[in-house]
């Protein structure tokens, strides 16, 4: 038995201070957020500013439990407890409550559990003690697969409970697996499918492959050969482009006559006798090809296998209002053009309808939160409207107030201030918690370390994102702030668990 | 490769998203201020001001339309107290079931904003609730505005107003749903007049939805606009008279001013009281009128079509001679073999065949106008015939829709080449095939309005104007111009004369087929018609106008199922121009109005 004295003067007293402050600053502005002049005290248990006092209150207790405990117990205990919670995940599958669709709720009595909240940290101690045994290099490709294994498997079952959001948190693992030796590239070749899937969706995939062919060519040639070549190329191209245009072919003839013509190019290049470096070439060309499919494919994937829920999410997101408001307009004139056939205004009609409608369900659904999101925080201002005098949350203008859009009733009611001290918080965590994961002597530790700190990031890129219109509207809560017992109390564990690791980092080498 | 420089890469992830956040909320909460106007808006309440409909007058500037105030309770939710519940209900007269739904439905709608409670609270128990509303805080009264008909009649011609549909919000940015709306009638017709234009009151709330008081001082306000007066062509009295008249018969009387196109009286019988269908009594009565089976809401006066009968002589002779295939002096025999006719001397010429309205005098004329010998087989030259008939036929306003300012105005038929290519067949029809045409009868059919526009067309001697109600626009100094200009039909003014002379005889000579028409130094001018019937007994015709040199009124009845046109509605059109012409009914001619007003002729049907 160790005396309490050395437990608590080991302990990183900065995180704990990090957190601290992100739980309270959650709990009083749930409650500006549900405000009710009838039950103004902050500590009545029958709103959720009260309900939540009690989770923060049972939130502490956890955490001084896991400081008690011995840190070998995660270590010795990482595949049982990862083992447990996937059977949790499974049985919610079939015993579980659904709420908001997503069937990932047990519920005891008046108590509701989500075992998907707890998954985060049993993952990560799985990932933790794969990676840290022995004969483990991220070079092979077993540990590769197996690592996929142990994050991807709560990640399907998830899925299964209809919460994308949820599944979505398991991407943050890539930054664990990179500090681990995954090849960059993938880290970057991600990033990179991101940025070509959103400007597809913006500019539509025409403009995305001309642009990606145009810029193809001028690397290309430039590189490769001189000016004069450049020139030529880009010539023809842009002239082949402009015939395309003008006598407005369809689609598809518009990709056969671009695909065709950079297969001759291409053809030509390569044939050329100087050419050296063949193995390059050839990997180039495979490159510009799978981007061009990817183009394609995001289309499709798009329209095809994303749900209409999904799709609006991400519509929103690139301004997609203004778009339907501009065609409606446009469709308006085309109706009320003097001598067309009724058969033409009859379209037109349908079509406008047909328009109102999505535009309507836009408004309604994601398109309005984000609005009401955007103009709470905006209309805070630098110094904010003050504790309580916030109007936009208090109206019920903003949904889900207290749990994943709780940022903007910071950002009204405080400002700019406020959402600059509490990104500054925010950031202080993920840095000293890498900074901590760092100086670990074990593997384990530091694998562990990575995953909080990636999490906890994930999330708050997502929630923030959401709330100030950069990212879709992904349901998943602003960890130690967020309403609900649940999430605060896994993002307890999670956290908690490093800092008992860290606090033992140097009496045990595992 | 050293992995551990990773933890920069992946701390640099971590700084740049956050600084990226910074810096977006940099823009969007201190260098924006798009969001804070926003966000106003949706602390300003932008408080609707309903404009009071525009009013409707007579030609003679009696009041038709008004509005009434109506009250609503109105409620929100979230300022409701505890309060006494039963007190409450009492004092509205209502179950305290009722009061529960109708409470839970507006919570339902909104906790913060208001909706109405309870509709069309009378003017008394508004007295009473106003006095004790202070006590229910979320309660509150809106004021809005009811259509009232201080004349009870003339409802088909006024029309109703009713809550817009969703398909007309959708087609047009003016309406809000739950708005009112012109649905039929004058108020359809001159909805963009009448509604007059919205205005918008801006208050500032607080958290607790309670009014701080108006925006910018109010500069922000925009005042609602008032309807446009509108005063109509309508002579309400005679309007009243006709529908006194016709009272217990089926049928309808028009009148026009033939120098102006005036639609002076509209009526339809049987109608209804206009104020049954006002604000919430609709939901009662109109199923009622609609279940009717003598169907008052059908407006007969412009919807229903009937054969012209004998009418139609006027312009088969018109035609004749400006086709030159009779003189005004051409004489037919009454051979009754060929048609049947009532006992009379034969025609000796055009004024004297519309005087005894010979039925054979009509099957030769016409006969001579389809059959101009202008191809050789008698199945094309009745083709050619018909065809430049028909077209003459049209400009008198038959077949086609008068484009009046009424809405749901029918249009009739007359039927052309076309129209019997299509029912025998082409090159298989002939003259013969088509010559119950001749005395109005067959596939002919027209509305009492056009029937009304052609007794004016007789009177005016060759034109008329598109007959309308409007008389005058407030705060403008003209009408449509559509109705200012003359539309000539197509025949030479002379050949009016014989015509005209015809009509005169018709009432006023013995023999005549309208005596019953006459009056004393008023020279009318008229023509019976009686409309056979498939499903019962005829209809009763009669065309007029008077005086004949200087025509004021121009006149169409039907009296269905009433018989010969000189029975039923010759009395009726020469008791409605009595009336307009001189204000009052001469004694003489009180026995005939008695006869009239006693009739009941809404069970005759039978024809055995």
């Amino acid at each position: 038995m160790r005396d309490y004295k050395s437990i608590f003067s080991n302990i990183d007293w900065t995180i704990i201070l990090l957190y601290l402050s992100l739980v309270f600053i959650g709990w009083i502005n749930i409650y500006a957020a549900v405000y009710n002049e009838d039950h103004h005290s902050i500590f009545d248990i029958t709103q959720r500013y009260g309900k939540q006092l009690m989770w923060i209150g049972l939130a502490l207790l956890i955490a001084f439990a896991i400081l008690l405990m011995d840190s070998q117990f995660f270590t010795a205990f990482a595949i049982p407890i990862y083992g447990l919670v996937l059977l949790s995940l499974l049985g919610v599958l079939v015993f579980g409550v659904k709420i908001n669709g997503a069937t990932s709720w047990f519920q005891f009595g008046s108590i509701k559990i989500q075992p998907s909240e707890f998954a985060k940290f049993a993952t990560s101690l799985a990932l933790a003690k794969y990676l840290s045994a022995i004969d483990i290099n991220m070079k092979d490709i077993k540990t590769k697969v197996m690592a996929a294994i142990i994050i991807g498997l709560p990640a399907v079952f998830i899925l299964l409970q209809n919460d994308t959001g949820s599944t979505l948190v398991y991407a943050a693992f890539i930054f664990v697996l990179y500090r681990e030796g995954l090849s960059g590239n993938i880290l970057l070749f991600g990033i990179l499918a991101i940025i070509v899937f959103v400007l597809t969706l913006i500019f539509g995939p025409i403009a995305i492959i001309l642009t990606a062919t145009f810029t193809y060519i001028v690397i290309y040639t430039i590189s490769k050969y001189h000016l004069k070549t450049m020139l030529i190329a880009t010539s023809i191209f842009s002239i082949l482009v402009y015939l395309l245009f003008h006598y407005k072919l369809n689609e598809t003839i518009i990709y056969y006559g671009i695909g065709g013509s950079l297969f001759f190019l291409i053809a030509y290049l390569i044939t050329k006798k100087e050419m050296k470096d063949k193995g390059v070439h050839y990997m180039s060309v495979l490159i510009f090809v799978l981007t061009c499919s990817f183009i394609f494919s995001i289309d499709f994937a798009f329209n095809k296998v994303l749900k209409e829920h999904q799709r609006t999410r991400i519509t929103v997101l690139l301004g997609e209002e203004d778009k339907l408001i501009e065609q409606i307009e446009d469709l308006k004139v085309k109706r009320d053009t003097e001598g067309i056939s009724k058969e033409e205004k009859q379209e037109y009609r349908d079509n406008i309808g047909e328009k109102r409608y999505s535009l309507r369900e836009l408004r309604q659904g994601n398109g309005w939160n984000i609005k009401q999101s955007l103009i709470a925080i905006g209309s805070g201002g630098f110094t904010g409207k003050g504790f309580l005098e916030g109007t936009q949350t208090k109206f019920n203008f903003v949904p889900e107030q207290s749990t994943d859009f709780i940022f903007c009733t910071i950002g009204e009611e405080w400002g700019f201030i406020g959402t600059f001290v509490l990104m500054l918080i925010y950031i202080a965590l993920f840095l000293r918690l890498l900074f901590l994961a760092e100086r670990q002597r074990s593997i384990f530790s530091r694998v562990y370390g990575y995953a909080v700190a990636s999490i906890l990031f994930f999330h708050f890129l997502i929630n923030i994102g959401m709330t100030i219109g950069l990212a879709p509207v992904i349901g998943i809560p602003l960890p130690f702030i967020s309403y609900g017992g649940s999430s605060l109390w896994s993002f307890t564990i999670l956290l908690f668990i490093f800092i008992k690791l860290d606090s033992e980092r140097l009496l045990v080498l595992r | 490769m050293n992995l551990s420089n990773r933890k920069f890469i992946v701390g640099l992830i971590f700084l740049v998203v956050g600084i990226l956040f910074i810096a977006r909320l940099f823009t969007i909460q201190v260098l924006n201020d798009k969001y804070k106007l926003d966000s106003d808006s949706n602390v300003l309440r932008e408080i609707t001001q309903y404009p009071a409909r525009g009013l409707i007058y007579d030609r003679k500037g009696e009041l038709l339309v008004y509005n009434e105030a109506a009250y609503d309770l109105m409620l929100i939710p979230k300022q409701v107290k505890a309060v006494d519940t039963t007190a409450l209900c009492s004092l509205l007269g209502i179950e305290i079931e009722e009061f529960r739904e109708k409470f839970s439905k507006a919570k339902k709608y909104s906790r913060y904003k208001a909706s109405t409670f309870l509709k069309e609270i009378s003017s008394i128990s508004y007295a009473n609730i106003q006095e004790q509303l202070f006590r229910y805080p979320g309660f509150f009264v809106q004021t809005r505005t009811l259509r009232k008909y201080p004349r009870n009649s003339a409802a088909h011609i006024l029309g109703y107003i009713g809550e817009v549909n969703q398909k007309t919000v959708e087609e047009n940015s003016y309406y809000k749903s739950g708005d009112y709306i012109g649905k039929s009638g004058l108020e359809y017709s001159y909805e963009d007049l009448l509604r007059g234009t919205r205005g918008v009151k801006r208050v500032l709330v607080d958290v607790h939805n309670r009014e701080k008081g108006s925006y910018l001082d109010g500069d922000s306000d925009t005042m609602a606009v008032t309807g446009t007066i509108i005063r109509t062509t309508l002579d309400i009295v005679l309007q009243e008279y006709g529908e006194l008249l016709m009272q217990n018969k089926k049928g309808s009387i028009v009148a026009i001013e033939p120098k102006t196109g005036e639609i002076l009286a509209l009526v339809s019988a049987p109608s209804y009281d206009p104020n049954m269908l006002v604000g919430r009594a609709v939901k009662k009565n109109y199923p009622i009128l609609s279940k009717d089976t003598l169907n008052p809401l059908f407006n007969r006066a412009t919807m229903a079509a009937y054969p012209p009968g004998s009418t139609f002589k006027t312009i088969q002779a018109l035609i004749g001679m400006q086709d030159g295939v009779i003189t005004e002096n051409s004489g037919f025999t009454c051979i009754r073999s060929m048609v049947g006719c009532h006992p009379h001397p034969s025609a000796r010429d055009v004024s004297e065949s519309i005087k005894m309205s010979c039925n054979p005098y009509y099957t030769q004329l016409f006969k001579r106008i389809i059959q101009q010998g202008k191809a050789k087989s008698i199945y094309k030259d009745s083709e050619i015939g018909l065809g430049i008939w028909a077209k003459q036929v049209q400009k008198f306003g038959l077949g086609q829709t008068l484009t009046t300012d009424f809405p749901g105005v029918k249009s009739g038929v007359i039927p052309g080449v076309n129209f019997y290519n299509r029912w025998y067949g082409e090159g298989r029809w002939a003259f013969s095939t088509i010559r119950s045409l001749d005395i109005g009868q067959g596939e002919i059919l027209v509305v009492p309005l056009q029937m009304a526009n052609l007794a004016a067309i007789m009177s005016n001697r060759g034109y008329y104007y598109t007959p309308h109600f409007i008389k005058h626009i407030d705060k403008t100094d003209q009408i449509p111009e559509k109705f200012t200009v003359k539309n000539f039909v197509g025949i030479d003014k002379q050949y009016f004369t014989p015509i005209v002379n015809g009509m005169e005889r018709v009432v006023n000579e013995s023999g005549g087929t309208a005596r019953r028409a006459r009056l004393k130094n008023i020279v009318v001018c008229g023509k019976t018609g009686t409309a056979q019937n498939p499903h019962g007994e005829d209809h009763s015709i009669f065309i007029a106008s008077a005086p004949k040199d200087d025509p004021k009124i121009a006149i169409a009845v039907y009296v269905e199922n009433a018989g010969f046109g000189g029975t039923w509605a010759a009395p009726i059109a020469s008791l409605m121009m009595e009336q307009y012409l001189t204000d009052s009914i001469s004694t003489k001619n009180i026995r005939k109005e008695k006869r009239i007003l006693e009739a009941n002729l809404l069970n005759v049907k039978a024809k055995k």
